[in-house]
């Protein structure tokens, strides 16, 4: 685990991600959403870092691991992309 | 007025591919050059084109600029301007063979050269049969565009300022443009970027309508400020619609869906399409089959509590066919419509694609008003409208629009840098202030309209009054209606007044830009009696002297919607091109 993940998240942060969770591609947007109102607000700051980690991702690529047509060999993201995969 | 100002040679806003094809031409050529842009460059909405970029290189089979040329009058419905659409297909290949150059990774074929596939609309010899045109990088081609300009940008040391948003244009008292006023998300501080010239390329306004294939950041930012600033808006009226995504969210669903035995059906649960279009059916052209969808709606038998959608049924097909000839449809329906296609229909309804009009250029970029070039001032890609799509685009030739007239604008900035004094006049001051007004009446206001509220009745007045398909009284009643919403946007408020990646405040700013793509939609598309190309009317005739309701007589012509007083003027669509003879008027037929 990271520094910045053992610390808290703060508020800033969060307001910063979530103007990053904008997307080029609408149905990221639909899908990012969706995850937002349903966790953003409770992610632990383990979470939180896996997900600022995905949004650096291409969209497509982003696109892709979410509609299950690739996966990721990194356990640290594997429960991120589950819950994007579920909303 | 106390605003920092920042000094460029030349200020660009929006870093999708015109933006950024424009900003290379500038900085290769030793111009400091800034780019502003809401999101990280890569994650523009050109990501989201997959098909390709058309040019006549020949590859795969004869082909010529000239058949190009033919086909993209004929798309246009004869409403795009000849010399723009014969400058664009004749430079396509150089532009084209350009990118490669950049690092570009198309597809290819044995010998090298790059892989051509055919794509509708796109024939050879005059409209005789299909040729292999479209060049693509797998499904990926708007993507790996972007990521070949941006690296090749920074390369060039262009300056990108991301996740920034213009805020408004900047006039001076004659009407010559210095730049833009801009807000810096992560603090809300605002700066003027003062330069020589400016250019525009902030993509389409999509989001105007509730059922839209457009990313979330698609709010007609340029339009909006243009509109403000005194430039009319043209041909607004022509937006490219496809006939199944999914309603309430806009994601597409393939029209194989039809082809492989989906059927649509009413509230009713009839299947409509056997009334409008006994033989074809659920297979008829995509017109037809939108404009039924809409009649159903119109009259009564749409579907879901505000029946406002139809529903593609696929329910009767055998599992193992959709599983193998439609995949992705199913994860699509469950994803996006909540419903599981093999056990319960799909909500489908019209979708907005692409806006046809916007800024209004000539082929070099500059901005034209009233015969006269905006000193200053420049246009480029989805925002603007050269106008070489006119009533409606054909495919592939959106991706090639940013690549050519990206650089032409970058190339007539060039010029007209160097021939202004080398250091910038004093900045005129009205236009900040109206900027720093606005952005005021959010951090003061402290009741009124909520945002999303306001934003969701423009977007269910665009779709229901001057959708695909458009209904005189419709449209009489949607003008006085999106009017009722200006007044509902002048009075949004937001609960959030911070300063740091306040994203209220983006979002109520964007809503100010929508609004006028809005309006200047819904009163041009009232006023324009015909029928043409993308713009569809129920009353126009269809006789012998205007086939398919189009009227050449009366509407030949670019429509000019000014903001000021909702006023609309009309100029002559330029049907003499660079160096060949006039493509003659048609009936539009394939």
């Amino acid at each position: 685990m990271s520094d910045s993940a053992r610390a808290e998240i703060s508020e800033v942060e969060k307001k910063r991600q979530r103007w990053r969770s904008r997307r080029g591609l609408l149905e990221l947007d639909l899908v990012i959403t969706r995850f937002l109102a349903q966790h953003y607000d409770a992610l632990t700051p383990d979470q939180f870092a896996a997900y600022v980690e995905l949004l650096d991702w291409p969209d497509n690529d982003l696109l892709d691991l979410v509609n299950e047509k690739c996966d990721v060999d990194a356990p640290h993201l594997a429960e991120i992309v589950a819950m994007l995969r579920r909303v | 007025m106390s605003v920092p100002v920042r000094h460029f040679d030349a200020v660009i806003v929006g870093a999708g591919g015109a933006g950024m094809r424009a900003a290379l031409q500038l900085s290769e050529a030793g111009l400091k050059t800034a780019v502003l842009s809401k999101v990280f460059p890569t994650r523009s909405h050109t990501v989201a084109a997959q098909g390709g970029v058309s040019a006549s290189l020949g590859n795969s089979e004869a082909d010529h600029w000239h058949w190009h040329m033919y086909d993209t009058v004929k798309g246009s419905d004869w409403l795009g301007d000849q010399d723009a659409i014969e400058f664009m297909c004749r430079e396509a290949p150089n532009v084209v063979v350009e990118l490669e150059h950049f690092g570009m990774p198309f597809d290819r074929n044995e010998d090298g050269t790059i892989y051509q596939r055919p794509f509708g609309g796109h024939m050879s010899n005059f409209g005789e049969k299909p040729v292999r045109r479209a060049c693509a990088a797998a499904d990926r081609t708007g993507h790996a565009m972007l990521h070949a300009l941006y690296q090749r940008n920074v390369r060039a040391n262009t300056h990108f300022f991301v996740e920034w948003m213009a805020l408004d244009l900047v006039r001076d008292s004659e009407g010559r443009v210095q730049g833009v006023v801009a807000m810096e998300m992560e603090t809300s501080e605002i700066y003027v970027f003062q330069a020589k010239a400016t250019l525009f390329a902030t993509g389409g306004a999509g989001r105007i309508y509730s059922s839209s294939t457009n990313a979330f950041i698609n709010t007609g930012d340029g339009l909006g400020m243009a509109a403000r600033a005194g430039i009319p808006l043209e041909d607004m009226e022509f937006w490219q619609f496809h006939p199944t995504g999914v309603a309430g969210a806009g994601v597409l669903i393939t029209e194989g869906v039809r082809g492989e035995g989906g059927i649509l059906r009413n509230a009713q649960g009839e299947r409509f399409m056997e009334r409008y279009a006994p033989n074809a059916k659920d297979l008829a052209s995509r017109d037809v089959v939108s404009r039924a969808m809409v009649t159903e709606i119109n009259e009564g038998r749409g579907c879901g509590p505000a029946k406002d959608h139809v529903l593609l049924d696929i329910t009767h097909l055998d599992p193992n066919v959709i599983m193998s000839k439609l995949p992705g449809i199913r994860e699509i329906s469950i994803k996006f419509a909540g419903v599981d296609p093999i056990k319960a229909p799909i909500p489908v309804v019209p979708t907005c694609h692409y806006q046809m009009g916007g800024i209004p250029t000539n082929y070099k970029g500059e901005v034209v008003v009233e015969d006269k070039v905006v000193e200053g001032f420049y246009a480029a890609g989805e925002c603007a409208c050269a106008s070489v799509h006119g009533a409606n685009r054909l495919g592939t030739n959106s991706l090639l629009d940013l690549l050519v007239f990206g650089k032409s604008s970058g190339n007539t900035m060039i010029d007209y840098i160097k021939s202004q004094p080398k250091s910038l006049p004093e900045l005129a001051t009205a236009d900040v202030d109206r900027a720093l007004a606005r952005v005021a009446r959010f951090d003061n206001q402290t009741s009124g309209v909520e945002v999303d509220a306001a934003r969701s009745a423009m977007q269910r007045t665009m779709q229901a009054h001057c959708g695909v398909f458009r209904f005189k009284d419709m449209l009489q009643q949607g003008v006085t209606k999106i009017l009722e919403v200006e007044e509902m946007v002048k009075k949004t408020f937001i609960h959030d007044k911070s300063k740091v990646w306040n994203t209220a405040r983006v979002e109520a700013l964007e809503l100010e830009n929508l609004i006028e793509v809005a309006k200047a939609t819904m009163i041009s598309a009232n006023n324009r009696t015909e029928s043409r190309g993308a713009h569809v009317r129920d009353d126009a005739p269809d006789t012998a002297e205007t086939p398919n309701g189009r009227d050449d007589k009366n509407w030949l012509k670019h429509t000019l919607w000014y903001r000021d007083d909702n006023r609309l003027e009309y100029k002559p669509v330029n049907l003499k091109p660079l160096t060949v003879e006039t493509i003659a008027l048609k009936t539009r037929s394939y």
